[in-house]
C-alpha cells in the first residue's frame, strides 16, 4: 500500500466578484501517493489551477475564499496554517511551476539571485554554497555551461530555457510535492517533450511527487500514473492511466478523448469535439453540470448531481449513466478506439 | 557599454548647441533692448552703450561671438544688472536653489515611494482613498498657495521655523517642504499605478510559491519593478525644483536662480538669458543623460540592448 503524501477533501473555493459568489471548485477530492504522478485534467475554467492555487494557498484573498475542505500533506491542513508555516511549506515542501515562463520569471533579477533566494530562505546556505547549488540545479535541468547561464537575465534565456529555470527554481529544496501548473502550454511541441523528459528524468532521481495540471492529453498519457478529470468545480472521474485511457465512463472523458487526435485511429475517423460551453460557475446547475452538453443526458441528470462511485478500487466516476437503471451507452469509437 | 556612453555623450552635445542657437535667435526676435527707460535716454548714449555691447553688430556675427566666449567658459557680463557676471549669479544664487531643490526632491522621493507603495498594495481601500486624495492635491494646489499657507501657519501662527531669508538650516525646512507636495504628488502616483500592476505579474506569483516572506517579495520582488517610470519622471522634475522656483524664492525671500529666469526675460538681458539658459539646458542634459544610466542599473533589459548599439 503506497502512502499518501497529500490529499485533498471536499475542497470549496469560491470567489466573490460584483456579480455574485463564482464558485470556481464545488467539492473535490483526490489524493497524491509518495513518488507518484496525477495529472488533474479539463477545459479551461474547470477549477483545476483554482485547486492546484489553493493547495499552496496563493488564492488572493480577497477575493478568493476556502469555503470548506481539508487539505492534508503530511498530517496538517493546510487550509488551516498560518501564512508563516505556509512560507516554511512553499518552495521547501511544495513547489509550483508555471504556466507561462516568459512572464514567470523577475525581469530584474538574474537566474541564480532567483534559484538562489529559496536556498537561502529555506536550507539557510550562505551565499558561495548556495550559487554552488543553483549552479548544481540549473546543469540538472540541462542548462549548458551553468556557470556563466547563472548570472544572465531571463530575457537572456529562450522560453524551453526559461521553463527549465523554473523546474531549477522548483527543485532546489527538494520538494516533497512538485505541482506543474500546465508546464507545456506556452511552449513549442518540440520543446514540450524535451521539459516532460526532463520532468520524469528528474522524479526518478529525486522521487518527488507530482500534481500535473494540463488539458494535453498526450502529456497525460506521457508522464501520469494515474489521472483527475474535472469539469465545472468537480472531479468527474478519476482512475488509473489506463482506466481513464481505455475504459472511461464518463461522456466528458470520452468528449476529451474523442477530441484528441490519435495514431491508433483510423484516418477516416473524425475528431469528436464537445458541443457548446461550460456552466455558467456564478450559478452552477443543481444536476449534473455537463447534462446540458452530454447526448446522453436523461431526465435525473438535470434534477440530481451523481455521486461519486466506485467502478474499481482505483476507478470512480461520477454519473448517471452507471446507474442499475440506466441504459447501456457505449463510448464513441473516437475516444476509446476502434477496436 | 563604453561606446553606448560615449554615443550619448555626443548626441547630448549636439542637443545642447541646438538648445543654444535656436534660444539665440528667439531671444532676438523679442521686441525691446535691455535698456532701462529706453526713450529717456538720449539717442548718442543708447547707442554708445548698444556699441559696447556689441548688439550693433549684424546677429549672425554676435552669435559667432557669443559662441566663441562660451566656448572659453566666458558667460559674459549682465546688460543689466550692474554689469556683473553672468556667472556669478549663477555661482551664488544655484548654491541656494539646489540645496532647497535637492532636498525637496530627497524627501519627495522617499515619502512618494513610501505612500505609493502602501496605496498601491491597499488597491481600493482606505489608504489608497487617502494616498490619492494627497496625489491629487500635491498636483492641483499651487505651490504658492503651499508656501503661503506653510509661511503663515508653521512660521507664523506656531513660530516653529523662519517664515524666509537664508539664514541657518532651518531657513531651508520650508521652501523645501513647499516644493517636496509636488515631488509627493508625481511619484507617488507614478508608483501606485505600476505597484498595482506588477502585484499582478505572474512572477509576483513565482516569488511567492518560493515561500519568501511578503515583505522580500515586495521590497526585491515587486518595488524594483515598480521603480521604473518613477524613474523616468524623476529626472527632469528634479532638474526643474533643483534650478529653483521664483515663486517659492519669492515667499521665502530665498537669494536662490530662479528669480533671475524671470527678471531676465522680462528686461532683455541678453546676456543673462543666454547664460541661464546653457546652464539650465547643461544640467537636464546631464541629469537626463544619468537617468539613462539609472534606468540600466535597475532594468537589465535597458543595460544590455543599449549596449549592443
Amino acid at each position: 500500500m503506497m502512502s499518501k503524501i497529500l490529499e485533498v477533501k471536499d475542497l470549496h473555493v469560491s470567489f466573490k466578484t460584483y456579480k455574485g459568489e463564482v464558485k470556481a471548485v464545488r467539492g473535490v477530492d483526490f489524493h497524491l501517493n509518495k513518488g507518484e504522478t496525477i495529472a488533474i485534467v479539463g477545459e479551461s475554467g474547470c477549477g483545476k489551477s483554482v485547486t492546484s492555487q489553493t493547495i499552496m494557498r496563493l488564492i488572493p484573498n480577497p477575493p478568493g475564499v476556502i469555503k470548506q475542505g481539508e487539505i492534508i500533506f503530511e498530517g496538517t491542513d493546510l487550509t488551516k496554517a498560518s501564512e508563516k508555516q505556509m512560507e516554511k511549506i512553499r518552495g521547501s515542501e511544495i513547489s509550483m511551476i508555471f504556466q507561462d515562463p516568459m512572464t514567470s520569471l523577475n525581469p530584474t533579477l538574474t537566474i541564480g539571485t532567483q534559484i538562489m533566494e529559496g536556498l537561502i530562505k529555506h536550507q539557510k546556505l550562505d551565499k558561495k554554497t548556495a550559487r554552488e547549488k543553483a549552479i548544481e540545479m540549473l546543469r540538472l535541468v540541462g542548462i549548458p555551461s551553468p556557470e556563466s547561464r547563472l548570472d544572465q537575465y531571463p530575457h537572456q534565456f529562450s522560453g524551453g530555457m526559461r521553463q527549465r529555470a523554473m523546474i531549477a527554481i522548483a527543485l532546489a529544496c527538494q520538494p516533497k510535492v512538485l505541482i506543474a501548473d500546465e508546464p507545456t502550454t506556452a511552449l513549442d511541441v518540440t520543446i514540450q517533450a524535451q521539459i516532460i523528459d526532463l520532468m520524469k528524468a528528474l522524479q526518478e532521481k529525486t522521487g518527488t511527487s507530482i500534481i500535473l495540471i494540463t488539458h494535453d492529453l498526450g502529456v497525460v498519457a506521457d508522464i501520469a500514473d494515474r489521472v483527475v478529470v474535472m469539469y465545472a468545480g468537480k472531479v468527474v472521474e478519476s482512475g488509473k492511466l489506463e482506466e481513464i485511457f481505455y475504459q472511461p465512463k464518463h461522456p466528458y472523458t470520452w468528449g476529451l478523448l474523442g477530441s484528441m487526435p490519435r495514431l491508433d485511429l483510423s484516418r477516416d475517423q473524425e475528431l469528436l469535439p464537445i458541443m457548446g460551453t461550460p456552466p455558467n460557475l456564478l450559478d452552477p446547475p443543481q444536476g449534473c453540470p455537463f447534462a446540458a452538453r452530454c447526448q446522453h443526458a436523461m431526465s435525473i441528470c438535470t434534477q440530481e448531481m451523481p455521486e461519486l462511485d466506485e467502478v474499481s478500487s482505483t476507478h470512480q466516476v461520477a454519473c448517471w449513466l452507471q446507474h442499475p437503471m440506466a441504459p447501456e451507452v457505449k463510448p464513441p469509437t473516437a475516444a476509446v478506439g476502434g477496436k | 557599454m563604453l561606446r553606448y556612453t560615449l554615443k550619448r555623450l555626443g548626441y547630448m552635445v549636439v542637443t545642447l548647441w541646438l538648445i543654444i542657437t535656436i534660444t539665440f535667435f528667439i531671444m532676438h526676435l523679442l521686441p525691446g533692448t535691455p535698456l532701462k527707460n529706453e526713450e529717456k535716454i538720449p539717442p548718442q548714449v543708447r547707442e554708445q552703450i548698444l556699441e559696447q555691447y556689441g548688439l550693433k553688430d549684424p546677429l549672425p556675427v554676435q552669435y559667432v561671438k557669443f559662441m566663441g566666449n562660451l566656448l572659453q567658459g566666458d558667460l559674459g557680463k549682465s546688460m543689466t544688472l550692474d554689469g556683473r557676471n553672468v556667472a556669478d549669479f549663477i555661482v551664488e544664487g544655484f548654491p541656494v536653489s539646489a540645496f532647497v531643490g535637492s532636498q525637496a526632491v530627497i524627501f519627495g522621493t522617499l515619502i512618494g515611494l513610501l505612500l505609493g507603495t502602501i496605496a498601491g498594495l491597499n488597491r481600493g481601500k482606505l489608504v489608497d482613498n487617502a494616498a490619492i486624495i494627497v496625489a491629487v492635491l500635491g498636483v492641483s494646489v499651487p505651490s504658492f498657495v503651499m508656501g503661503g499657507f506653510l509661511s503663515y501657519f508653521v512660521g507664523v501662527k506656531l513660530q516653529w521655523l523662519p517664515t524666509g531669508l537664508w539664514e541657518s538650516y532651518e531657513s531651508s525646512i520650508l521652501p523645501s517642504l513647499a516644493l517636496s507636495f509636488g515631488v509627493i504628488a508625481q511619484i507617488s502616483r507614478y508608483v501606485r499605478t505600476e505597484m498595482v500592476e506588477v502585484l499582478d505579474q505572474d512572477y509576483m506569483k513565482t516569488a511567492k510559491a518560493k515561500g519568501l516572506n511578503r515583505s522580500t517579495v515586495i521590497i526585491r520582488h515587486a518595488l524594483r519593478n515598480a521603480l521604473i517610470p518613477a524613474v523616468t519622471v524623476l529626472g527632469p522634475l528634479a532638474v526643474n525644483i533643483i534650478t529653483g522656483s521664483l515663486v517659492i524664492e519669492q515667499i521665502f525671500a530665498l537669494p536662490g536662480l530662479g528669480k533671475f529666469f524671470v527678471q531676465s526675460i522680462q528686461q532683455n538681458d541678453y546676456t543673462m538669458i543666454m547664460g541661464v539658459t546653457v546652464f539650465y539646458s547643461a544640467l537636464i542634459i546631464i541629469v537626463i543623460f544619468l537617468v539613462d544610466l539609472l534606468y540600466g542599473l535597475i532594468d537589465p533589459r535597458i543595460r544590455i540592448s543599449g549596449a549592443k548599439e
